[in-house]
């Protein structure tokens, strides 16, 4: 009986997606494994059928269990990410896996499921008010555990998903400053790069002035503008000092290549550049299935697993991209919907934490792949090559559906 | 509000990918091309160029394998340098450092390592080539000359310039085109079609399999063989009569068009521009600007025709029906032809047209000529009568024929003498030195060759051309339709009975050949060059044409010598000379044939600028001449004064 109410009460729209996108991900995988030796699609295809047990369990286990446990398996979660500096594997340099055999597994895939949770049972255990001080503290605090954890591995494209967390809070209360400041940021981050700091700082003040004068005379602070405009200077300045001194002549080269200061395309800018001519010679629809010139020759490095969007590109085109993100948009939408619809505080936040992280992933991944985002390692949820992340998706993914077909049964 | 800010920041996000995308995919096409030139390979298959045989079946122009040592350096394993360097005649320091650049180009992929070896030197390196692993060979085919003659008929082989590139999509750089003579005018038929394959390959340029499995190759198509018109044991006499002489010679069979020979003077063994010396080679000629052994003075040198005309004139005259074959002129070594106007002759007494030829009177020409001018009104309308009847032997125009260079010669018409004189006022006596080739009538060797053809005919010609044969394909019909000219058959045969006692009474007396009866006409035109600025005239050219025999010719022919002197001095020994080869495969004037061999212009050339390369060659070469002909080499002397 419990089977069928679940079966009634599951939302088709996003499990019909998840399957699409599971499926040409695959599709794309066996495309680009003709050019290298490894037999990735088969392996694939292994993770692939071992998801469908998954969601069976995923979707077994009792709603409140969720809720109930979320301390738990974020403290457990947090634990493998510490276990990894001792007993981890290190790949490309990166240690972020265990390894059992020939199977490895990386913890991070699971931890981002782990801090949604905790996240969420945090916001709704008590009458929280992300407008107190101490409360933000807290809920940054269990956001930036992880990230604390998986920088070091060192893994950056991980820990820059955790920033969507932001956002979330934002929608629960968190001070809109937060978010601003964020943007702002980043905007002064850019600008800083691509024009000479002095302009930056004398655009920043003219901004201030014209808000200054703009305002209501009662809103008027002299004082706190002016210290706006030595924040904003301050950070320029140190934007500068950090790219030249800090960052490292490789993180300093991505950025240059994609703001396109710097042209190399045998070094660093190969990927990109491999990876713009692939998805660039696909045109309206592409060379077809298996054709693409491309993908056969192998010229996009790590196609299979963070470049696997240019297999869409090069071998179905414009449209093939537009169907992709066009499903990938629906669901993010639909979660959204769904989690605004939730009962239970817990389930929204849950909700919204999935949206977010599987936002974050696809925009990431498709910007740095089409040449508008700096090189760095995230994989395209559902699609990319790789049991961790494929399953660490279904695991988010469903935990949500499976909350979302409980809320019937909570009335 | 709060709950806007992730949706729409999905949709702005998803928005910005899209455009991108489209960016990438629809609006900037440049990375298509960029996609084909890194993952697909062209290959393509030359097939063999088509061979060239002379009229009799004799092969010219055939092919010869080179090979070309070729090494991917990453696969070179346990050489012995010292052994495979004696194998190649190269020394360890050449090994060193051709492995050294092959390893710049690319350790993965080949380069040559060694270019253009000939059988015998690959024949040894073959028998090892086992043992040198990275190393294999590539096999071209390059043209291999059966003689050493008729560079300027066949043309070269060289590779496609940038231009021509841009213009024909079939060739890619690299390729090898047929430039000038036969080479180029038939390149599309001696060349064939050439197969492409398309490959696609890796990111290490490797191949990995055909393209969309072979779907846009195509197999290559073989050249087809062709005959030339030419007879090559003549083509190669007249080469060698040539020897240190400028001009040309141009022999055509009246009853086809056909060229029998096309010889240029100084010539070139087309050998020399084939291997590792061609480039080496090609700058020589192409820099030599005096000898100029590249340029076909068969078919480009345009002269005034000089005595030879007077063919045309005495013609016309008698289709104009101003003159009959008795009409007599008196000519007192030459006539006044206008107050204080005299015309020089070297002869006198009273001329008909039948001694008027064979003396080569200047007077009776000339009286002709005015006659035909002065038997209409205007002397513009009378030009213009004449211009068209010269014409019609196919002077003044490009002839049509199927090699790629030419000159129109030139014919004046009333338009010429309007420009030359804007007021007007001029008549017959202003321009009756055409009458006898020395006025605005400019010819080409092979247009004065047709022009004897037109008459050995009788009034027609075919449009002279080489090419006799295309294996599974017709000829151009165009060379089988018969040119009529103005004259009446009729008013032929009077012409070529004064052409033939030019040999029996004339000024070819001493040029007969025993037992074939040879109709010709000596010419002389007289030319300049400017030396240190000053205008100064030269030894005459020499100029004689000729058929044979009397009746049923076979062989028209036109010779010309620059700066040779008089007509029957050097042109028409050459004439009489090729004749009886052609006709009789043996030389009985043997005293003829030594006297020219033996002679050389060097001298009188050398007056134009120094000694080159080209020149240094043609000496070598006629003495190697004389020896297989069992002639003592005499001292090369200027002896001209004797004509």
């Amino acid at each position: 009986m419990k089977n069928q109410s679940i079966k009634k009460n599951l939302d088709w729209t996003c499990v019909i997606i998840y399957c699409l996108l599971v499926i040409m991900g695959w599709l794309n995988i066996y495309s680009s494994s003709l050019s290298s030796i490894e037999d990735t699609y088969q392996k694939q295809l292994i993770f692939i059928l071992l998801t469908i047990p998954l969601i069976f369990i995923v979707l077994a286990i009792d709603g409140k269990f969720y809720e109930k446990y979320a301390s738990i398996i974020f403290g457990i979660s947090l634990l493998s990410l510490v276990g990894l500096f001792l007993f981890g594997k290190t790949i490309a340099g990166q240690r972020c896996w265990y390894a059992i055999g020939s199977f490895t597994l990386q913890p991070s895939e699971f931890a981002k499921a782990a801090t949604s949770l905790a996240l969420a049972k945090y916001l709704s255990d008590s009458q929280i008010n992300l407008k107190d001080i101490n409360r933000q503290i807290q809920a940054l605090a269990i956001v930036f555990l992880p990230v604390l954890l998986i920088l070091p591995q060192p893994d950056p494209g991980s820990a820059l998903i955790y920033s969507i967390f932001i956002i979330i809070l934002y929608r629960e209360g968190l001070p809109a400053w937060y978010v601003w400041t964020g943007f702002t940021a980043i905007l002064l981050f850019m600008l800083t790069l691509v024009i000479e700091p002095q302009y930056v700082i004398l655009i920043a003040l003219l901004v201030i002035i014209l808000i200054h004068f703009k305002s209501r005379l009662a809103d008027r602070n002299i004082i706190a503008s002016s210290l706006l405009f030595v924040l904003i200077s301050g950070f320029v300045l140190s934007v500068d000092y950090v790219f030249d001194n800090v960052f490292k002549q490789h993180h300093r080269d991505r950025f240059n290549i994609l703001l396109g200061k710097a042209v190399d395309l045998k070094g660093i800018g190969y990927n990109t550049n491999q990876s713009e001519i692939a998805i660039g010679s696909g045109g309206w629809i592409g060379k077809g299935f298996l054709e693409g010139t491309q993908t056969k020759g192998g010229f996009v490095p790590e196609q299979h697993t963070d470049y696997i969007f240019t297999t869409v590109g090069e071998e179905w085109g414009f449209a093939g991209s537009l169907v992709v993100i066009g499903l990938f948009v629906t669901l993010f939408l639909r979660v959204i919907y769904l989690a605004e619809r939730q009962k239970t505080k817990f389930s929204r936040v849950y909700g919204y934490c999935v949206a977010g992280i599987l936002f974050t992933h696809f925009f990431v991944n498709i910007a740095m792949v089409v040449g508008i985002f700096p090189t760095i390692g995230v994989p395209l949820p559902f699609f990319s090559y790789g049991g961790s992340g494929l399953w660490g998706f279904t695991i988010l993914l469903f935990i949500f559906l499976k909350m979302d077909a409980n809320k019937v049964n909570e009335w | 509000m709060r709950k806007l800010l992730l949706p729409s920041l999905i949709i702005v996000a998803a928005s910005l990918l899209v455009i991108r995308i489209f960016y990438l995919q629809v609006i900037n096409d440049t990375f298509k091309l960029k996609s084909e030139n890194n993952a697909i390979k062209i290959k393509y298959d030359y097939p063999e160029r088509g061979y060239i045989y002379d009229r009799n079946g004799k092969l010219l122009v055939a092919n010869q394998a080179s090979y070309d040592i070729m090494v991917i350096p990453r696969e070179l394993k346990n050489i012995d340098t010292l052994e495979f360097c004696q194998l190649l005649n190269i020394t360890k320091e050449d090994f060193i450092k051709k492995i050294a650049k092959a390893k710049i180009y690319s350790p993965r992929l080949p380069s040559v390592f060694l270019p253009q070896l000939n059988k015998s030197e690959f024949a040894a390196f073959q028998e090892k080539i086992r043992k040198f692993e990275g190393f294999y060979f590539q096999k071209r085919s390059l043209r291999d000359y059966e003689v050493d003659f008729g560079a300027n008929i066949f043309g070269f082989i060289t590779q496609v310039n940038e231009q021509l590139i841009a213009k024909n999509p079939y060739y890619k750089s690299g390729d090898l085109i047929g430039q000038q003579g036969v080479e180029q005018y038939y390149e599309e038929i001696l060349r064939g079609i050439k197969g492409v394959k398309y490959f696609q390959k890796d990111k290490y340029n490797r191949e990995i399999g055909s393209y969309k499995n072979g779907k846009y190759d195509t197999i290559a198509v073989q050249g087809e063989d062709i005959n030339l018109t030419l007879d090559a044991e003549l083509q190669k006499y007249g080469e060698q009569l040539m020897i240190n002489k400028r001009g040309g010679i141009v022999a055509i069979e009246p009853k086809t068009g056909e060229i029998l020979a096309l010889v240029t003077a100084p010539s070139y063994d087309p050998g020399i521009l084939v291997g590792r010396q061609r480039s080496k080679n090609y700058t020589m000629l192409y820099h030599d600007s005096i000898a100029k052994p590249l340029y076909d003075r068969g078919l480009l040198a345009e002269y005034p025709p000089g005595s030879p005309f007077k063919i045309l004139t005495g013609l016309i005259g008698l289709q104009e029906g101003v003159v009959d074959e008795q009409t007599s002129f008196m000519c007192n070594h030459g006539f006044s032809y206008a107050r204080g106007r005299f015309m020089k002759c070297h002869d006198s007494g009273p001329h008909q047209l039948h001694n008027g030829i064979y003396h080569s009177c200047n007077t009776y020409f000339a009286q002709v000529y005015m006659r035909t001018i002065n038997k209409y009104k205007k002397p513009a309308y009378a030009v213009d009568v004449w211009s068209d009847h010269v014409k019609s032997f196919g002077l003044g125009q490009f002839m049509g024929y199927d090699l790629p260079t030419g000159k129109r010669g030139n014919v004046p018409t009333s338009k010429t003498y309007k420009r030359i004189y804007p007021n007007g006022g001029w008549r017959s006596t202003t321009i009756v030195s055409n009458s006898i080739g020395q006025g605005e009538v400019l010819m080409t060797p092979i247009q004065l060759a047709n022009m004897m053809a037109t008459v050995a005919n009788e009034g027609h010609y075919f449009t002279p051309h080489i090419i006799k044969k295309i294996k599974g394909e017709n000829i151009d019909p165009k060379f089988k339709v018969k040119h009529e000219t103005t004259i009446d058959k009729k008013y032929f045969k009077p012409m070529i009975s004064g052409l033939f006692d030019v040999y029996n009474q004339g000024t070819a007396r001493s040029l007969r050949v025993e037992g074939i009866d040879i109709c010709g006409k000596t010419g002389t035109a007289e030319n300049f060059a400017k030396i240190g600025g000053k205008r100064v005239q030269l030894e005459d050219h020499s100029i004689f044409v000729a058929f044979a025999p009397k009746d049923n010719p076979k062989i028209a022919i036109a010779v010309l010598v620059e700066n040779g002197g008089f007509g029957a001095t050097i042109a028409g020994p050459i004439a009489s000379l090729m004749i009886e080869k052609y006709l009789r495969k043996t030389i009985t004037r043997t005293d003829l044939e030594k006297r020219i061999l033996e002679r050389s212009l060097q001298d009188r050339y050398a007056k134009l600028g120094g000694l080159s390369d080209v020149v240094k060659l043609q000496l070598k070469k006629q003495d190697s001449i004389l020896k297989s002909k069992k002639i003592a080499p005499a001292i090369k002397k200027d002896t001209t004064k004797q004509n």
